[in-house]
Order: C-alpha cells, then sequence, then structure tokens
C-alpha cells in the first residue's frame, strides 16, 4: 500500500484500519470474511468501497461501525476503538434498507437519535427542522414513511444519520434499490450534504460509475478471501465541485474504465495512481 | 363513478354496512316462517318472536346476568393478558425459558374447563368467582403468550443495527423497537383472547358456583323447558362476546395502522 493518501501531518485520520482480519464461523466451518485490510480516510475525504458480492465490503463497513469486531487486527475511528467511537456517536450510519420506523413520521424518525441522547424538545425540534430543510423534505416533516418514495425514505435516513451532527458518514449501498434517474440525483444530493457537513463519507457501492461519481479514492475489493485489490483516486477536482455534466466528461469515463481494470485484475496501461496486484 | 362496468370495484362502505344487515333480517324472516309452520318443534327452534319477548321480560335480569359473565371474562382477560405478555417477554429473554414454556402452554391451551371448573370451585369455595375468573384468564392466556412471544421475534436486523450504532442501551431498544414491533401481534392474540374469554367464563358456570351469570342462566331456563328464554340468554351471550371482540378488534386496529 505505498499510494495510499494519508492524512494531514497533524490531522488525525477519519479512519485507521489496520492490519484487519474477519473470521465467521458458520456451520460449513470458518470464513474468513476479510483478510490484511489496511486503509486510511482522511476527514472530509470521500471514499467508496467497490467490488462484487461476497467480497467483504460491507463487512468492512460494520466494522468501522463497531457493527461487528474484528478477529484481528484495529479499527480506529478519529484516535479512538470504533466502540468508543459509536459509544461518543462520532458517525452516522445508512444501511441500503432505510430501516425508518413505520409509526414515526418523517419528523419522529430523524429526531430518534437525538431523542436517544437525551436532547430536550425544543433544541431537538430546531434541529429536526434544519435535518428536514437539509435534505429537502421540507413539506413531509408530518408523513409517514410507507407514503413516501423509496428516495424520499432514503434522505429521511440520510437526515437522520446526520442528526448528531457527525464527522463521519457511513453508508451501506444507500441507493442500491433506486432506480437509475432518482439514484444520480441522490448521488448529487448527497455531495452537496456532504459538502455542507463537511463530514468524510465511506460509502460501499456496486456501482462503477456510482463510486467514480462521488470519491475522492475508490477502493477496490477482491472475494474469496475479501482483501483490497487497489485503491484508485479519482483525478476529478474536488467533490464539491461535482455536478451532472461530469457524467458526460472523458475524464469520468477515463476514471470508469480505470475503477473496471482494478476490479477484473487486467492489467493497467498506464498508470494514473492505480495500484493492482 | 368513472371507468367501465366491467371494471371491479370496491364496495362502497354502505354496501359493506347493509349486506350483513340484510342478510340477517332475511335469515329472522325465515327463521320465523319455519317455526310457525309447525315443521320444527317449538321446544327445538323456538320462533324470533317468542325469543323477543322473552328479552324485553328478562331485560333487567339479562343485564344483571351480562354485567356478572362480562366482569368474569374483564378480569379474565386483563390477567390472562398481563401474565401472557410477562412470560413472552421471560421466554424471548432466555432460550431456556422459551424451551420450558412451549409444552406447557400446548398443554394449558387443552386442559378442559369442565375438569377444571369444579376443582377451582372447591379451591376457592362455592360462593366466589374466583374460579371463573381463572379459567377465563386460562383462555385468555394462551393466544396472546403465542402472539407476543412471536412478534418479540419479529424486529428487523435493520433496526437492531440502526440501534446499536446509536449506542441506544437495551432499555431504550426495547421500548423502541422491541415492543413496539410487538405490540400488533399481542393485541391480535388480545382480540383472539376475548372471545375465549366470555366463552370460557360463561361455560364455567355450568359447573357449580354462584347462579345468577348467563352460563347458569341458560342451564336453569333450558333444564325447567323455558326454550325461548334459555335463546334469550343465549342472544345476550353473543352480544357480550361481540362487544369483547369489537373492542379488542379497535384496540389492533389502533396499533397496527402502522407497521
Amino acid at each position: 500500500m505505498n499510494t495510499v493518501i494519508t492524512a494531514p501531518a497533524g490531522a488525525i485520520a477519519a479512519v485507521t484500519v489496520t492490519g484487519v482480519d474477519k473470521v465467521f464461523a458458520t456451520r460449513k466451518g470458518e470464513v474468513t470474511a476479510l483478510s490484511g485490510i489496511d486503509l486510511h480516510v482522511a476527514p472530509g475525504e470521500f471514499v467508496s468501497l467497490i467490488g462484487p458480492s461476497g467480497c467483504g465490503k460491507s463487512t468492512l463497513l460494520r466494522l468501522i461501525a463497531d457493527l461487528d469486531a474484528p478477529t484481528t487486527g484495529t479499527v480506529e475511528v478519529f484516535g479512538t476503538s470504533a466502540h468508543q467511537a459509536r459509544l461518543d456517536q462520532r458517525y452516522g450510519i445508512a444501511f441500503q434498507q432505510a430501516g425508518l420506523l413505520p409509526w414515526r413520521t418523517v419528523a419522529g424518525n430523524i429526531a430518534l437519535p437525538l431523542e436517544l441522547h437525551g436532547m430536550g424538545v425544543a433544541e431537538r425540534a430546531a434541529r429536526v427542522a434544519e435535518l428536514v430543510a437539509l435534505v429537502g423534505l421540507g413539506d413531509f416533516a408530518s408523513t409517514y414513511p410507507d407514503q413516501l418514495s423509496g428516495g424520499m425514505q432514503q434522505r429521511v435516513a440520510i437526515a437522520r444519520a446526520l442528526a448528531e451532527k457527525p464527522a463521519l458518514l457511513l453508508m451501506d449501498e444507500p441507493f442500491g434499490a433506486l432506480d437509475e434517474m432518482t439514484r444520480e440525483y441522490m448521488q448529487s444530493e448527497l455531495l452537496r450534504i456532504a459538502a455542507e457537513t463537511g463530514a468524510a463519507v465511506v460509502f460501499v457501492t456496486h456501482s462503477i460509475p456510482e463510486a467514480v461519481y462521488l470519491s475522492d479514492r475508490v477502493v477496490v475489493m477482491s472475494p474469496r478471501p475479501g482483501r483490497i485489490a487497489g485503491i484508485v483516486t479519482m483525478n476529478l477536482g474536488r467533490t464539491a465541485d461535482r455536478a451532472d455534466d461530469l457524467r458526460e466528461d472523458g475524464a469520468f469515463f477515463e476514471m470508469i474504465t480505470a475503477v473496471r481494470e482494478a476490479l477484473h485484475g487486467s492489467p493497467v496501461s498506464r498508470a494514473r495512481g492505480v495500484e493492482t496486484r | 363513478m368513472s371507468g367501465s362496468a366491467a371494471v371491479e370495484r370496491a364496495p362502497s362502505g354502505a354496501e359493506r354496512v347493509l349486506a350483513p344487515i340484510v342478510l340477517g333480517v332475511v335469515v329472522v324472516a325465515v327463521w320465523q316462517l319455519l317455526a310457525g309452520s309447525g315443521l320444527v318443534e317449538a321446544y327445538l327452534l323456538p320462533s324470533p318472536a317468542a325469543i323477543g319477548d322473552e328479552i324485553v321480560a328478562f331485560a333487567p335480569s339479562m343485564l344483571s346476568a351480562g354485567a356478572l359473565t362480562g366482569l368474569n371474562a374483564l378480569i379474565g382477560l386483563i390477567v390472562g393478558s398481563l401474565v401472557g405478555i410477562a412470560l413472552a417477554l421471560a421466554a424471548s429473554a432466555a432460550r431456556l425459558v422459551d424451551g420450558m414454556l412451549a409444552p406447557v402452554v400446548a398443554a394449558l391451551a387443552v386442559v378442559p374447563i369442565v375438569a377444571l371448573a369444579p376443582v377451582l370451585n372447591t379451591a376457592f369455595g362455592a360462593d366466589a368467582q374466583t374460579g371463573r375468573q381463572l379459567i377465563a384468564a386460562l383462555a385468555a392466556f394462551v393466544p396472546v403468550f403465542i402472539n407476543t412471544a412471536r412478534g418479540l421475534r419479529q424486529t428487523l436486523p435493520v433496526h437492531r443495527d440502526l440501534m446499536r450504532a446509536c449506542a441506544a442501551t437495551p432499555g431504550q431498544a426495547m421500548r423502541v423497537i422491541t415492543l413496539r414491533t410487538a405490540a400488533p401481534f399481542t393485541f391480535t392474540g388480545i382480540r383472539l383472547a376475548s372471545s375465549l374469554a366470555v366463552i370460557s367464563a360463561l361455560v364455567a358456570e355450568y359447573f357449580g358456583g354462584p347462579r345468577g351469570g348467563l352460563g347458569g342462566l341458560i342451564s336453569t331456563s333450558a333444564a325447567s323447558s323455558a326454550y325461548p328464554r334459555a335463546w334469550a340468554y343465549v342472544v345476550a351471550a353473543i352480544i357480550l362476546g361481540l362487544a369483547f371482540y369489537l373492542v379488542a378488534l379497535g384496540l389492533e386496529r389502533l396499533v397496527s395502522r402502522r407497521r
């Protein structure tokens, strides 16, 4: 890993994964989900994890979120253990299923983390109003989730993840179930929200264009056992400045090609900060 | 109303209410004709008019009998539901408890009232309603326990992950997710239990203990060949059971509206 971008001197990395293996015990024996993972994510950086099913990208995200524990190795979030970072609510998380509580309104769902952490009613209402506006759901605060489209539900989930103003946002294929048009719109919205909040994002996806459009760096993973096959730096300018016209840009297609080649393991003709094995 | 007549449409509210009423009126009219025709003996099937006369004549007695049986059923329903919920929580907390309770509940579900009632009447004394309330509680317990235990296992993995990611305490996760997810199931159990509690409280009156309930009066009336009066008490029992059921159904709808 000699091309890994490390955090600027003095700044604490948002995520530092060092020598992580994850082995699951199943009925058929042990399955190695992740092997020898090293990864750094700088503050404010947008990093996508991409790879085929079973490459352990979601498992890696769950380790960062402390929803699972690594078998060996360490995971640090903002200089503390992933466990402490979870207790301190240093990250927000969004899943592929929006995971909203159907018996709560949009506002009630967004307020949930704040409620759990004991924020006062007035302060909570103000923060929820901010978040509803941030994700563009101003007219839907008192709507129930089953009255919303999939894209709108996912926006509620993102607002909920941002409720505690985390400096790290973890996203596990949040747009995986959306149609292509909604998906592209949500990608632009996510870049806007990430720029407004300044949060680092670790984003799991299996869509190459999605990873390229969103990311500063794309981490390409390969399966059995899950490991990092390469990390591709997106030379597409600041993520905050990206807009839909980038999708038709030559540089965008070059990056897609670079990620594809890293995914399929074929030799890359032109070196551009691409590392393969 | 747009669209062609061939398009199937949902029945309107008026149709949904009217249809069963029309059917009921037709059935009662046919019944009256049948009973008056002499084809069916009056002691087998008294005419609706005769039953109606008895209902009017014995209205105060029916009210007090309904109140007595209803109170027994209500106490049984509440006690049985609370015990069912408590044990379902215990079963969901520990697999061992779940394994221990499952066969016991299966056995309790089939305990015959005819065996239990005399034992309980002896245990609590011939002038106490306790035995009947316990029988109703036992009947109510089974569906509430089974449904709640099932509901407590319905928590979605994504909701569990969310609670963990939010660093929620076990108590918070229980209140915000687990109990709320189980609630519609519990109320389905209570709806099933409501009818069972009424039937059980009523049947328990057949096997001794103080008189004055609907079950006791049905059996006394039938024993003294006052068949229309026995049927009048049956009508009261149906109304009592329906009242329990409809209230429980309303509660269930309220809780299940969003899930």
